[in-house]
């Protein structure tokens, strides 16, 4: 197994990880499907409000390509297809009856050759679950890709550990693996924390990533195994889904429960929930919330995640729930000039960087403040100690800022992800809005070069 | 603390759109966000951000620069305690120092920040902190008696030409505070160069006037260099006795405010280097093709140049060379972007400043010139640096 060695990177020492237990399961009576959580998709809805759906009912499938469909994860019936403004697709609300009834899907043969384990793979609703580069949307039906990328592990801030949450899964692990591998070739990455079991996986090639975040981003593993160039296509697809399918493949039940983590400061008891994609977040957070002042709830990582608002459904990318303070009425004095001890920073303008010398497990207090205005960029260097990847962050994201299409291009746009940015806005001290400004970019290239 | 907030919640509406003083609303923006962190909370992208923010990195600057400031104006005060004479204390010497440059600080400052207020204000921007650093570097690069009305003039130019019309803070090519010098340096050569205005002789604020003594000559060390036609034969202080090494590392010697002492200037540069504001590559690199073209005129210089036979290490500590290096060279706005680039960029700038003052007669020092000319070819040094990047990854695809 080869091993990569990251020098960037930047873990964010933030409290209230999980505790290696599982608080039962939690699935809401209502499972609301958005999809504007799936990126890319243009929604076109195949149920009616009043409709029986039962458990793999496409609910709506992509425009252009109607076999990228999104299935329903609960038997039941359509409760609401809600739409907003210019009709506007905002969600479908199904509300669950209880039973188990699954319609007939194909299943996936591993023998049964690339294009059907792929059709079959797309009519069991995995399809929307499987990402792409370039431009980070739901991988496009019709175009084939050079590799896969599974991670293992996730870095993120108070992310879930999958050593902990895939423990007993390897089976299905492998499934999944193999019927991607008849696809293309697999990359799966694991860490040094990944238990050996799931380590030692078949028909996948195996690295292994050391270092701090975004040393788990799909988006880094890529660039350092098999980079994204013009005209080439990688998947991605997140371990937990590759678990679910390979469930399907072994028992051929279309079983959507995951693991997330409720973490935070602003959790009474960080731990972990078996939920479906779709409840309410309200539901499986509730009693855990520590309400002393006003909170953050986000639907996903606090460096990634959507802004939960009181009727959010969880998205199927979200591998936790993350809650914290909001700050809007810290008040902080003078922060130009304070001390500022319990305060993180990857600058050396504070006391974060003794601090974390003398006790590197100290956890620091966080908000969802900006701590600043937006400036033009006026540091440098500062996005590149966080960005381990052969690409210049910043010139990237001026060229993206420029809409300057053969630039992106040369500089590497295709093989990014606005997740890869995050941290680069974290850090900037300018508080320019890296991820929206390399989101938008990536929609405008892909507008213009599809 | 709590008594502040609630003055601040009294008077926001007055100063919010629809109220009476809405047309400051810029300038109340800029003191409310000095006397409180914004509570504003991220809308979309990252929830939680770095504490670090573009007031915190241009305080660090200015405190960077305070030990230099300090010591320049006890240097003031210190010279013309010499050129008039008289005997004084060291804090005599310091408060007058500290008088003779307060009035160019707060023209500096006043003007500098009036001119970013009502560009602010007319845009409906916030106020940019890139004027806190110009601010202060301004009175430290120029010689003690400029005129304010110099000063005043010097800096609006800078300011406005050199910042504002490019879109402010960030998006300037050239070093504001070097512009402002530079305006003068070409405007009133006269006040910039010479012999008679690196030492204060006259009186600041109707207090410790004298007359010079006999034998003072207020020649910079690199001026009598220039100026010498029998080759290097060392330099003398004011009153005609020799400067070592060691006194120009320290910094008695006369010069621009805050450009004498190394020792000052290096504190500085520890600052900015811990707290990593500064790019230790660009500043290593001007102090290293400084000293590498010094050897080599030192080597091969004609025998008759006085500047080419001074000690290369003289070079590093003469003038404005370490005070460019540490916190002009290395403003990370006009400076090369790239990590390599600030190599390419950091070298270039101590090999030019270099050559002009060896070969240049008509300009004692470089250093000024040598930072603006980089300034210009940051951005290409970055171009090629990037481009190197971009073939890399058509390379890829070509394989």
């Amino acid at each position: 197994m080869n091993t990569i060695k990251l020098k960037k990177g930047l873990d964010i020492l933030i409290s209230g990880a999980a505790d290696k237990k599982n608080v039962g399961e939690i699935i809401s009576q209502e499972i609301g499907i958005v999809p504007d959580y799936y990126e890319g998709i243009v929604p076109k809805v195949a149920v009616k409000e009043g409709d029986e759906v039962q458990i793999g009912s496409p609910i709506f499938y992509d425009k252009s390509h109607p076999e990228l469909k999104i299935v329903s994860p609960v038997c039941g019936k359509v409760k609401e297809v809600a739409r907003g403004e210019r009709r506007k697709l905002l969600y479908i609300l199904i509300e669950r009856n209880g039973s188990k009834t699954q319609v007939e899907m194909p299943a996936i043969d591993f023998n049964s050759g690339r294009e059907a384990i792929h059709a079959a793979i797309l009519a069991s609703g995995f399809g929307s679950l499987i990402r792409q580069r370039p431009y980070d949307v739901i991988a496009n039906p019709t175009m084939m890709p050079k590799s896969i990328f599974v991670s293992a592990f996730d870095t993120a801030p108070l992310a879930p550990d999958y050593g902990y949450t895939l423990q007993g899964k390897e089976k299905e692990l492998q499934a999944g693996l193999t019927a991607l591998s008849k696809i293309a070739k697999v990359y799966y990455n694991v860490c040094k924390a990944t238990p050996t079991s799931l380590q030692n996986m078949e028909n996948v090639e195996v690295t292994a990533f050391e270092g701090a975040h975004p040393a788990g981003n799909a988006g880094v593993q890529i660039n350092h195994l098999d980079p994204v160039n013009k005209g080439e296509i990688v998947w991605t697809m997140n371990v937990q889904d590759v678990v679910m399918m390979g469930n399907y493949i072994l028992t051929g039940k279309l079983d959507m429960r995951k693991t997330i983590a409720v973490v935070g400061p602003k959790v009474s008891t960080p731990s972990y929930v078996t939920t479906i994609t779709g409840s309410y977040i309200s539901d499986i957070d509730e009693g855990k919330l520590i309400k002393d002042e006003n909170i953050r709830v986000i639907n996903g990582n606090p460096l990634t995640g959507i802004k939960a608002e009181e009727k959010s459904f969880l998205s199927p990318f979200a591998g936790q729930i993350t809650v914290i303070a909001e700050g809007d009425h810290a008040d902080e004095l003078l922060g130009w000039a304070m001390p500022r001890f319990n305060k993180f920073s990857n600058t050396n303008l504070f006391f974060t960087k003794i601090q974390k010398m003398l006790c590197p497990k100290k956890q620091y207090e966080f908000d969802a403040r900006i701590c600043g205005g937006e400036r033009a960029f006026i540091m440098s260097g500062e996005y590149d100690r966080v960005f381990p990847m052969d690409i210049m962050p910043e010139q990237l994201v001026k060229a993206m800022i420029a809409k300057n299409l053969d630039k992106m291009e040369q500089l590497g746009a295709y093989e990014v992800a606005p997740e890869d940015f995050a941290l680069c806005e974290f850090v900037c001290t300018s508080k320019i809005e890296t991820q929206r400004i390399v989101r938008e970019a990536l929609n405008y290239m892909r507008k213009e070069l599809e | 603390m709590k008594f502040l907030k609630n003055i601040v919640d009294k008077v926001e509406p007055t100063f919010s759109e629809g109220g009476k003083l809405s047309m400051f609303h810029s300038v109340f923006d800029g003191f409310k966000t000095f006397l409180f962190v914004p509570n504003e909370t991220s809308k979309r992208g990252s929830h939680i951000h770095d504490v670090t923010d573009s007031k915190r990195t241009m305080i660090m600057v200015v405190i960077a620069v305070i030990p230099a400031l300090l010591f320049g104006m006890w240097n003031v005060g210190y010279q013309h305690f010499i050129a008039i004479g008289q005997e004084a204390t060291f804090w005599t010497e310091f408060a007058f120092g500290l008088l003779a440059l307060l009035p160019t600080i707060i023209v500096s400052y006043l003007v500098g920040l009036g001119i970013e207020f009502t560009v602010a204000q007319f845009k409906g921007h916030e106020i940019q902190e890139g004027f806190l650093v110009s601010g202060i570097l301004i009175p430290m690069i120029l010689p003690i008696d400029t005129p304010l009305w110099m000063v005043a003039l010097a800096t609006a130019f800078a300011v406005i030409f050199a910042k504002e019309v490019f879109g402010g803070t960030g998006y300037n090519i050239f070093n504001v505070a070097l512009i402002a010098r530079a305006f003068l340096f070409f405007a009133y050569p006269t006040a910039m160069s010479g012999d008679r205005v690196w030492v204060r002789t006259r009186d600041a604020f109707w207090w410790a006037a004298g007359d010079k003594v006999d034998g003072f000559t207020g020649a910079t060390p690199l001026g009598q260099v220039a100026t010498s036609s029998a080759g290097y034969t060392g330099i003398t202080d004011t009153m005609g006795n020799d400067i070592t090494f060691m006194d120009a590392f320290i910094g008695w010697i006369p010069g621009s405010v805050g450009e004498t002492s190394t020792i000052a200037i290096l504190i500085g540069a520890a600052i900015l280097l811990i707290t990593r504001v500064a790019s230790w590559k660009t500043m290593l690199s001007v102090f290293v093709g400084g000293a590498l073209t010094a050897i080599l005129f030192n080597i091969f210089g004609s025998e008759s140049n006085a500047v080419a036979q001074m000690p290369w290490y003289m070079h590093l500590v003469l003038g404005g060379f370490a005070f460019g290096a540490v916190f002009m060279a290395t403003d990370p706005v006009t400076s090369a972007r790239t990590e390599t680039g600030k190599w390419i960029y950091g070298f270039l700038i101590g090999v030019v400043a270099i050559v002009i003052r060896v070969l240049n007669p008509g300009y004692p020092e470089g250093m000024m010139l040598a930072i603006l000319f980089m300034n210009i070819f940051g951005c290409l040094i970055d171009y090629y640096v990037v481009q190197a990047n971009i073939n890399k990854r058509l390379k890829r695809v070509k394989k």
